[in-house]
């Protein structure tokens, strides 16, 4: 371990993504742009000791995520499992395709929350961005959830064409009734960043979404949960890109692969080891890619001498290596970074630039990541 | 807000659980977690919807004697009431 002791270092949160494959194409999706050569390769016993193992490691909560984790029919003894370990079980969902039955299965078995996915508040703009028709499913869908008596977390990422709706998706997370909002402003990486210049949002636009959700959070307060995520762009120092890398956060890929989120796989020169061949536990621990940036040890300036270093980590070691072609540089969104110049010229491309059209998450020729 | 004759239990989403690890309880809810202290989780245990929060006192005045019972019913209604704020507590009147 490269600083701090052991107890730095517990996962508490296990985002097991249980596949790539999704029925929708948003173009923001965050699974890595070669998502479709990679094949679901944990099966269900396999899963079942993920679990197991991470518990041990002293994980609380697990997010069944992916792309689409209902397409996958051994969700039921995922979930049982997690029951039986006194595992926070979200499922984290486009809710597409489940039936109230399923879902009432779920709860049965011990599924504690459901987090679906609104592109927007209406069934033309959010269809859009999901390159599917699904928006008036997915209204049903949540109402299901709460009918069934399933706490229900709403997520909308936002970009330049819904964020002069966010009081609209307040209001609709009102009337659906949901116990928490999660306003998150797109990530650009992957099929986000490939995206930018149609996504990335005015300062104006985010300034203006901001304080709206600042009011509600306050109007709402013990009723709904309202947060906000900033974007990366619009920062003066990075966030803590999950509060720093191998710290709390345990990632498995449907592939196998233990990660610390979900795109670090695409980081050159690090090499990922498989639950398939060892014990989670011990790839925590001692893998070398794991460690590779724990600590402070790999940090360069201004980072190394920075006060906020213990804060924000040096930010997103994926955004790094994506932006400026260098894991372990400072993250570009850093107003301090040398490279921060590449965020300003990003923004003024977006904003500035021609209309540029969509492209939708689909199975690409020669991709590598 | 919660007063002394309120019958607050933990809201819906919500699930305590004790960890190994840390020994202590967790308060565990939608992408987070809660560590509490041994008092709170003494009054979080007691949180069943059953007991007013006056009786929740009078059983922690026994534990906790010889603090004074104003005090703890003071500490009791802060705590209830950050849980509430963060919607994490139902109260019914």
């Amino acid at each position: 371990m490269s600083a701090g002791g052991a107890a730095e270092y517990r996962p508490y949160t296990l985002v097991a993504e249980l596949t790539y494959r999704c029925p929708l194409r948003c173009v923001y999706c965050s699974n890595p742009l070669d998502y479709a050569r990679r094949r679901d390769q944990v099966d269900t016993a396999g899963w079942l000791r993920v679990l197991r193992e991470a518990e041990a490691l002293g994980v609380v909560q697990v997010n069944l995520t992916g792309g689409e984790p209902l397409v996958r029919d051994d969700l039921e003894a995922l979930v049982a499992e997690g029951e039986r370990l006194e595992l926070y079980t979200n499922l984290i969902t486009s809710g597409i395709p489940v039936t109230r039955d399923r879902l009432a299965r779920l709860r049965d078995l011990g599924l504690d929350s459901v987090q679906l996915s609104i592109q927007d508040v209406s069934a033309g703009p959010s269809d859009r961005i999901a390159g599917r028709r699904s928006f008036d499913r997915k209204l049903q869908v949540a109402r299901w959830i709460k009918d069934l008596g399933l706490p229900l977390t709403l997520n909308t990422v936002l970009h330049r064409e819904n964020l002069a709706r966010v009081p609209e998706v307040i209001a609709l997370a009102e009337t659906l009734g949901a116990d928490r909002l999660e306003l998150a402003n797109t990530q650009y990486l992957g099929w986000a960043l490939l995206n930018r210049r149609a996504l990335l949002p005015t300062r104006e636009q985010l300034a203006q979404a901001r304080a709206v959700a600042a009011e509600a959070r306050r109007r709402l307060k013990g009723r709904m949960e309202v947060l906000f995520v900033t974007p990366d762009y619009y920062v003066e120092f990075p966030n803590a890109c999950m509060d720093g890398w191998g710290r709390r956060f345990l990632l498995v890929s449907p592939d196998g692969l233990v990660l610390p989120c979900h795109v670090a796989h695409t980081l050159p020169g690090l090499a990922w080891d498989s639950v398939l061949d060892r014990p989670l536990g011990e790839i925590w621990r001692d893998s070398p890619a794991f460690n590779a940036f724990r600590g402070e040890a790999w940090m360069p300036e201004p980072c190394r001498s920075c006060d906020r270093r213990a804060t924000d980590f040096g930010g997103c070691r994926c955004q790094a290596y994506h932006l400026t072609g260098d894991a372990a540089a400072t993250d570009p969104a850093c107003s301090l970074a040398p490279s921060h110049a590449l965020i300003e010229t990003a923004r003024r491309e977006a904003l500035e630039g021609a209309p540029v059209a969509f492209e939708y998450r689909a199975r690409r020729a020669g991709v590598r990541a | 807000m919660i007063t002394p004759d309120a019958r607050p239990r933990l809201a819906p989403k919500v699930r305590l659980r004790f960890d190994a690890k840390s020994e202590r309880f967790m308060l565990l809810y939608p992408e987070r977690g809660m560590e509490l202290n041994p008092t709170a989780a003494d009054i979080v245990q007691l949180c069943t919807g059953e007991l007013t929060v006056a009786e929740i006192v009078a059983q922690l005045a026994g534990k906790y004697a010889p603090q004074p019972r104003a005090t703890i019913e003071r500490e009791v209604l802060a705590f209830l009431a950050s849980l509430a704020d963060r919607g994490l507590l139902r109260s019914e009147p």
